[in-house]
């Protein structure tokens, strides 16, 4: 099993005291497999994500991937996770402003020691983002965008792809566009996928659904 | 990965050229402000510590005859053969240049250019005509005399060495002006006082005495390096913090990459560490460039002012190289260790909108005004019980540091006020408008007011030391005339010769003591009306003249008066067995060691053996030149007799090549003032379009809007100015009354220019208003799609 996760707990300091945002939640993801993370908003999906990618730890519960608890690591041994085995496509894209297109897609690859300028060449070409490659992120469309942002993930070769509603901001036929690309190329690299997501009709499309309700598996 | 990490960095710059202009540009005028200050400073020392180097003055003891004269070449033969190690020196002028006769075969080692150990060519500079060993200028300065000329830079500035037998020919002296003593002596050599009665031991000294008269001087000009640093350190924190705060995004990705915290904090302080080396090698060169265009001036001021010769050629020092790159590289680890601590400390998911730059928290303006409070309190503790030169700084340091964090809440108040007084919407919108750029200008603002207070201070601070230096030479220099003889038989024929043409003749008379342990020296004074009418006294007792006439007090100066506490009625020892109590203290400035006057009875009676050599003359105006062809037909050369007006022109000349040294760091502070206010208010165009734009589209035109930036840059700066005032005024009495006493003794008065502060006050504004003018202008064109984009959610 690719990731285990069990008994995961995170509370969050709110307004009118701490709020519960996730209680107990447990899920197993194999190598290879896509899986859709819906729910209200506020039900957990995005900290669930956040949990798993190692950008915050648990309170309870332990998360395990690649037969690694990633619960136990230091700062250090998160980024280290971060570079080499989970990759994010973020909502709101998150390029490096200052970077060209090309750089940015061979951004995280380089983070984790892989220089294959051919491979990034395929991956732009097969995202239809060779004629952007010298650009900066500032003069391409948001559809454009989140496809450097995926590229950029895929790029690095993660055994897990983590995406959070990475067509949030996406008309519905940018979205479709993106998204088959993006399982396209996931199905391609034999990694597993889960990804946030509001839309019905996209969680249709992967291979399993996860729905949260208040911090728990619904 | 690091490579990774430094090109993701380094791109911010590739993509914000003008960011990382105003960064490289802040830091090197900054650093050059500094390094140019050091650099006059370090050749000027360096141009002592040769002079002490070439002649051992201060390094050894040295003999001279107490009545001044020349020591006879017997006594010489008389001392060595006692046992004595002592070596001869003679001294002249010959124009401008000073000419000294060593003997190379007796002197201690590491004196002068030719040393029996450095395998010299002994004999060329013993025999035949000699050599004549100067610095190029000195030797052509020298004309035509009958020696070899040697080209030596190690020979100390406007002044040739050569063996004393070609001395005494080049100079037509036959006797010895005085004996250098070999630190090393034998234990068997008899008293000094048995072989050769008359003579004066000189105790060598730690530094030259040029060097410490002159350090009050360097300690101004150092201050003023400071300042002007502090100035460029708040352009440097600017840019940096905008660099930062456009970077968050950059970091948080990169972090969420995978870049691990403590490589991205290392990463940047490297980037920041070549950064600020760049910044700082290209800072030393300017500073160079002006230390190089302003040393003939400082060279001058110093010769005319302390008598120190300056080489008017600049040498790049190793020291001030690395000083240089140390201190920006050290200015900008202050710049930039509160952006890096909050980088640290920045959570992974915090939320991720847009933060406007420098937009302070309310927690953080908190903590700003507690520590403005702070400072401003420690300043008064520091003024009101501190001690000691570093108590001093300390107060300096508190009062600026705290005015500049106090500026941004002070101007918010002031600005806030201004919004309650509005009562249009247009102009209630400027001030609200105004009040939310305040953080964003602020540390511009913050360099505005030290630039100015730094001008305001350092001028009044110049300009007193003028006006009360002016005053002392009237009251110092009061006699017409002053005569030097050249021995006390020309003294005695000189008097009997100038009595029946003078109105008054004043024998300058002294001898050096050490009086409560520090030293000191007892001059003579006849009384005369000379004294009474334009002596001017910090206290004494009623009728001090009739007092001091009849030998029941004495004079101190202000520096002995201070250090070993004496005040009147305090009795101070003039003489082995005689103490007198102190009638009056006076200002004496620039004197670096202490003075105690009594009346000439006193003074002869006290000291038999001192004949006195130089004598003031007093005589009507009209009478000067006829007094000097007299004296001409005496056989007094005129470099013997000394006009006290020239000396006063010459004084004030020295003053105006001063100014020319202030005006010119004056003018290249504020420079770097206006320069941050531009680079501020173009960094912060950018982000002006979304909060114009609405304004725009209800009606204003662009042009309007152009105008209104001017015109709030302008009030902005007008505020500034005005805190700037007071603020200058306190810096200068820190200086003058603190920081001078604790350094040197002497407080100097201080004195008001309103005329110069007006005129700062509109050249600050005119500064400021030609920094806003390319940024209002740039914005007054900027085109109606960039301002439709702020309403456009397409991304």
């Amino acid at each position: 099993m690719l990731l285990r996760v069990r008994d995961v707990t995170k509370t969050y300091p709110g307004a009118d005291g701490p709020v519960d945002v996730l209680r107990g939640v447990s899920l197993d993801l194999g190598a290879g497999e896509t899986l859709a993370l819906t729910g209200e908003s506020g039900s957990g999906k995005s900290t669930l994500l956040h949990l798993v990618g190692g950008l915050d730890a648990p309170d309870a519960g332990t998360i395990a991937l690649g037969g690694v608890e990633i619960t136990t690591l230091d700062d250090a041994g998160r980024a280290a996770l971060r570079r080499g085995t989970v990759g994010v496509v973020f909502q709101q894209f998150n390029l490096i402003p200052s970077l060209r297109v090309a750089d940015n897609i061979a951004f995280q690859a380089r983070l984790a020691g892989i220089e294959d300028r051919d491979a990034i060449a395929a991956m732009a070409d097969s995202l239809g983002l060779t004629p952007q490659m010298d650009k900066y992120p500032e003069q391409l469309s948001g559809g454009q965008q989140q496809r450097v942002a995926i590229a950029r993930t895929l790029a690095a070769r993660p055994a897990l792809v983590l995406a959070d509603e990475p067509t949030g901001n996406l008309d519905e036929a940018t979205a479709d566009q993106v998204l088959d690309r993006m399982l396209a190329l996931v199905g391609d690299s034999g990694a597993a996928l889960m990804m946030v997501t509001h839309s019905q009709r996209l969680a249709a499309r992967m291979g399993r659904r996860l729905h949260l309700r208040a911090g728990s598996v619904a | 990965m690091t490579r990774t990490v430094l090109s993701a960095l380094v791109s911010h710059w590739r993509r914000n050229p003008l960011q990382l202009f105003t960064l490289l540009a802040g830091l090197a005028l900054a650093t050059a402000l500094w390094s140019g200050v050091q650099a006059i400073n370090a050749e000027a020392r360096a141009s002592y510590d040769a002079a002490a180097a070439t002649l051992g003055e201060g390094r050894y003891d040295q003999l001279t005859r107490a009545d001044g004269g020349a020591i006879a070449v017997a006594d010489y033969v008389a001392l060595r053969r006692a046992g004595w190690l002592v070596s001869p020196v003679v001294e002249g002028r010959i124009g401008d240049v000073r000419v000294v006769g060593i003997d190379p075969l007796t002197a201690p080692g590491g004196l002068g250019p030719v040393s029996l150990a450095d395998g010299a060519d002994m004999t060329a500079f013993l025999s035949g005509p000699g050599q004549v060993f100067g610095r190029a200028d000195a030797l052509a300065a020298l004309g035509d005399v009958a020696a070899n000329r040697v080209e030596a830079p190690e020979v100390a500035p406007g002044t040739v060495l050569t063996d004393i037998a070609v001395a005494q020919r080049l100079l037509g002296a036959d006797g010895i002006d005085r004996l250098i003593v070999d630190p090393v002596q034998p234990m068997s050599r008899g008293p000094l006082d048995d072989i050769v009665p008359g003579l004066i031991r000189q105790v060598a000294q730690g530094g030259s005495d040029v060097g410490r008269l002159t350090d009050s001087f360097h300690l101004n000009l150092t201050a003023f390096g400071l300042l002007s640093f502090a100035v460029g350190i708040f352009i440097v924190n600017g840019a940096i913090g905008l660099a930062f705060e456009q970077r968050r995004a950059t970091v948080r990705t990169m972090r969420a990459l995978g870049v691990p915290l403590g490589r991205l904090i290392a990463a940047m302080v490297a980037e920041l560490t070549v950064l600020a080396l760049v910044a700082g090698a290209v800072g030393v060169g300017l500073g160079y460039l002006i230390a190089a265009a302003l040393l003939p001036d400082v060279a001058a001021t110093l010769r005319g002012l302390y008598g120190a010769d300056v080489g008017g050629t600049l040498a790049i020092r190793p020291s001030w190289w690395l000083s240089g790159l140390a201190i920006s590289v050290g200015g900008t680890a202050i710049a930039a260790a509160g952006a890096l601590w909050r980088l640290a400390r920045m959570p992974l998911l915090a939320a991720g909108q847009a933060r406007a730059w420098a937009m302070a928290a309310g927690r953080g303006r908190l903590v700003q005004g507690a520590a403005a409070v702070a400072l401003l309190l420690l300043a008064a503790a520091l003024a009101a019980w501190g001690e000691g030169l570093v108590a001093g700084f300390g107060l300096l340091a508190a009062l600026l540091i705290g005015a500049a964090l106090a500026l941004p809440l002070v101007l918010g108040v002031v600005l806030a006020l201004g919004a309650r007084a509005s009562s249009g919407a247009l102009s209630q919108w400027f001030w609200a408008d105004t009040r939310q750029q305040l953080p964003g200008l602020s540390l511009a603002l913050m360099a505005l007011l030290l630039a100015m207070a730094a001008n305001v201070g350092v001028s009044t601070m110049v300009s007193s030391f003028r006006l009360t230096f002016t005053g002392f030479l009237d009251q110092r220099l009061a006699s017409e005339l002053y005569v030097t003889t050249a021995d006390a038989d020309q003294a005695r024929a000189f008097v009997d010769f100038a009595t029946p043409r003078t109105r008054a003749i004043l024998p300058l008379m002294s001898v050096d003591r050490a009086i409560a342990g520090l030293p000191a020296q007892v001059f003579a004074a006849r009384d005369d009306a000379t004294y009474r009418d334009n002596w001017q006294f910090l206290s004494s007792v009623p009728g001090v003249w009739d007092v001091l006439a009849a030998g029941d007090g004495a004079l101190v100066n202000e520096q002995l008066s201070r250090r070993a506490g004496l005040a009147l009625g305090d009795a101070v020892a003039v003489a082995d067995g005689l103490t007198l109590p102190v009638v009056g203290v006076f200002g004496d400035y620039g004197n670096p060691i202490g003075q105690v006057i009594v009346t000439e009875p006193t003074f002869r009676a006290a000291y038999p053996d001192v004949t006195p050599l130089r004598f003031g003359l007093r005589v009507g105006p009209e009478e000067i030149e006829t007094l000097r062809a007299d004296l001409r037909a005496f056989g007094l050369s005129d470099a013997a007799v000394i006009d006290q007006a020239g000396i006063k022109a010459f004084s004030l000349s020295v003053f105006d090549r001063t100014f020319t040294v202030t005006t010119a760091l004056n003018v290249l502070t504020l420079a770097v003032a206006g320069f941050a206010i531009l680079m501020s208010l173009l960094t912060l165009a950018a982000l002006r379009v979304p909060q114009l734009a609405p304004v725009w589209a209800l009606g204003l035109t662009r042009a309007a809007l152009g105008r209104l930036e001017l015109a709030r840059a302008v009030l902005l700066a007008l505020l500034t100015a005005a805190l700037a005032l007071p603020l200058g005024l306190g810096l200068a009495w820190v200086l003058l009354a603190v920081v001078n006493v604790e350094a040197f003794g002497w407080k100097l008065p201080m004195f008001l220019f309103p005329w110069d502060y007006a005129r700062l006050f509109l050249f600050a504004v005119l500064a400021a208003a030609i920094a806003a003018l390319w940024p209002a202008r740039r914005l007054s064109r900027t085109p109606p799609a960039a301002l439709l984009k702020v309403f456009s959610n397409e991304r």
